[in-house]
């Protein structure tokens, strides 16, 4: 199966900004250590992945009647804190959060994709 | 038919486990096992039973299921499957680094499966009762006292979500189980705490259907026989139940201490009193595991007490003692005190009432108002009683909250 991973809030984690430099080094380090298990895991790939910038960045665009509507902010209160993303690949869902337990304790959506194509 | 309600009472969750391990579709496995059940409804009787009845159900549910495929054809290929650890076997990987010495047993991924934290826990509960154990959906919808169709829309909808979010049908690894299988003992006792637990009217048969959940630990212990949480819970439940047919009378709450004890099921009393003599109650466990050994042995207390007036009430809140630090709550902090206030008296048990609240629950109100009774302050007592009654939605328990109040 192929899962959107939303890393929605901070959870049990400190802000970033909050962080100390070395509080901030353990939490990337922990990024490259989920990266390492994804590619250790037969069955799991990942196939994208990023940060995102900050959601005051974000635009949020409606078609209404056929006339674009652009606002700005992120669609809805539970992506404000929306710090990155992944598109992986994994057997279940409990692939998912095994080896989602590497990352720092984020508040996290796991979102199974369909397959559109005919 | 009792010879085939027999087979399907014991048979169900195996002949599901099989089904699903070989062909993966949820959504049509347990129409086909149905299906097949009615086929031997009306053959059984003409033919004879079959020398395996089990096998007889298996081979043509099956049968029913390649025909569900072959009419599906082309579109089969686009539905979505349960994940299976059949499957990594088959590509040579595993989902889980290290299955252990875990006996791979296709009931046992069911129930896993059927138990997932992923679930919300009162899905998970209906379909375990559902998929593992058989239930009729009607009993199931009575025992959480909701609409058939409800419950029947709740169902479709676990089992959809089992595999959409990629729920397996799997058995995770040795450092996961305990955990799993803590979930797996919620799921049951929940189900079992809802046919005694606040309802809107008098339905007294739901007692009866609480029974079906201790069917589940049952199974689910046959499994993995060692395991705390599960043993703890079982003794739990045994001790729990076997008060059902004292606890009403004429459709009245009949309190504890003046329930008619040769009522009570002493079978059932001993068979949990040796579960909690078991080896592994006296090893490390998870404090799920925990909260249900004390609470057994509180309730053991009570089933093992000769007449109410001989119950070591000192013993018990010693025992509470114990479960609040193994699981701190309010409804335990509320029992602690009635076990005070036996002990020790009305006052000491107000005192010990102190400062406790539980939203939305009328029992500190009706526990207040029982010892101000007790203490003589009559005036004091009335008031509780009216703040217990506003609060209380159980026909029954308000019916019994009244009377105590018009006797004041």
């Amino acid at each position: 199966m192929r899962y959107l991973v939303l890393l929605i809030g901070d959870g049990a984690e400190k802000p970033w900004p909050e962080q100390t430099e070395e509080e901030q080094a353990a939490a990337m380090a922990k990024f490259g250590e989920f990266d390492a298990a994804c590619r250790a895991r037969e069955g799991v790939e990942l196939l994208a992945g990023e940060a995102l910038s900050d959601p005051r960045d974000a635009t949020v665009m409606r078609t209404t009647a056929g006339r674009v509507e652009l606002t700005d902010g992120p669609y809805a209160e539970v992506i404000e804190g929306m710090g990155g993303f992944y598109l992986l690949e994994a057997p279940d869902l409990d692939v998912v959060v095994e080896l989602l337990q590497v990352l720092p304790p984020y508040d996290i959506q796991i979102h199974p994709t369909v397959d559109v194509t005919v | 038919m009792q010879q085939l309600e027999e087979v399907v009472r014991e048979e169900w969750g195996r002949l599901v486990a099989l089904l699903l391990s070989q062909f993966r579709r949820l959504d049509l496995v347990e129409d086909a096992l149905a299906d097949a059940v009615e086929a031997a409804s009306r053959t059984w009787p003409v033919d004879g039973t079959p020398a395996n009845p089990a096998a007889w159900l298996l081979t043509a549910a099956r049968r029913r299921v390649v025909d569900r495929l072959r009419t599906e054809d082309v579109a089969r290929r686009k539905e979505p499957l349960l994940r299976t650890d059949a499957e990594h076997h088959q590509r040579g990987t595993r989902t889980m680094a290290d299955s252990g010495s875990l006996v791979e047993d296709d009931v046992l991924r069911l129930v896993l499966m059927c138990a997932h934290p992923a679930l919300a826990p009162e899905a998970a509960s209906a379909l375990s009762l559902r998929l593992v154990l058989g239930v009729p959906t009607a009993d199931i919808a009575r025992l959480f006292l909701v609409p058939e169709p409800t419950m029947a829309a709740r169902i479709t909808r676990a089992k959809k979500r089992v595999v959409g979010a990629g729920i397996p049908f799997a058995v995770p690894d040795a450092s996961v189980l305990p955990d799993r299988l803590d979930t797996v003992a919620q799921t049951a006792y929940l189900a079992f705490t809802a046919g005694y637990s606040p309802g809107t009217g008098p339905d007294l048969l739901r007692a009866e259907l609480s029974g079906e959940a201790i069917r589940l630990v049952r199974v689910v212990l046959a499994l993995r026989p060692d395991e705390p949480a599960l043993v703890a819970l079982l003794a739990l439940v045994l001790l729990q139940h076997s008060r059902r047919d004292a606890r009403t009378r004429d459709g009245r709450l009949v309190l504890l201490a003046e329930q008619d004890r040769t009522r009570w099921h002493h079978d059932e009393i001993a068979e949990a009193t040796r579960l909690l003599a078991a080896p592994c109650l006296a090893r490390p466990m998870t404090p799920l595991a925990a909260s249900y050994a004390v609470q057994a042995r509180i309730a053991a207390e009570h089933a093992t007490a000769p007449t109410a007036g001989d119950t070591r009430w000192d013993r018990i809140v010693q025992w509470y003692d114990l479960l609040l630090q193994v699981a701190p709550s309010p409804s335990a902090g509320l029992a602690r005190a009635v076990a005070v206030a036996e002990d020790r008296g009305p006052a000491a048990g107000l005192d010990a009432l102190e400062g406790l609240e539980i939203p939305g629950s009328h029992r500190p109100a009706a526990v207040r108002a029982e010892l101000l009774a007790r203490a003589g302050d009559t005036d004091a007592a009335r008031a509780a009683y009216d703040q217990a009654v506003a609060a209380c939605r159980n026909e029954v328990e308000r019916a019994f909250l009244v009377g105590r109040r018009d006797e004041l």
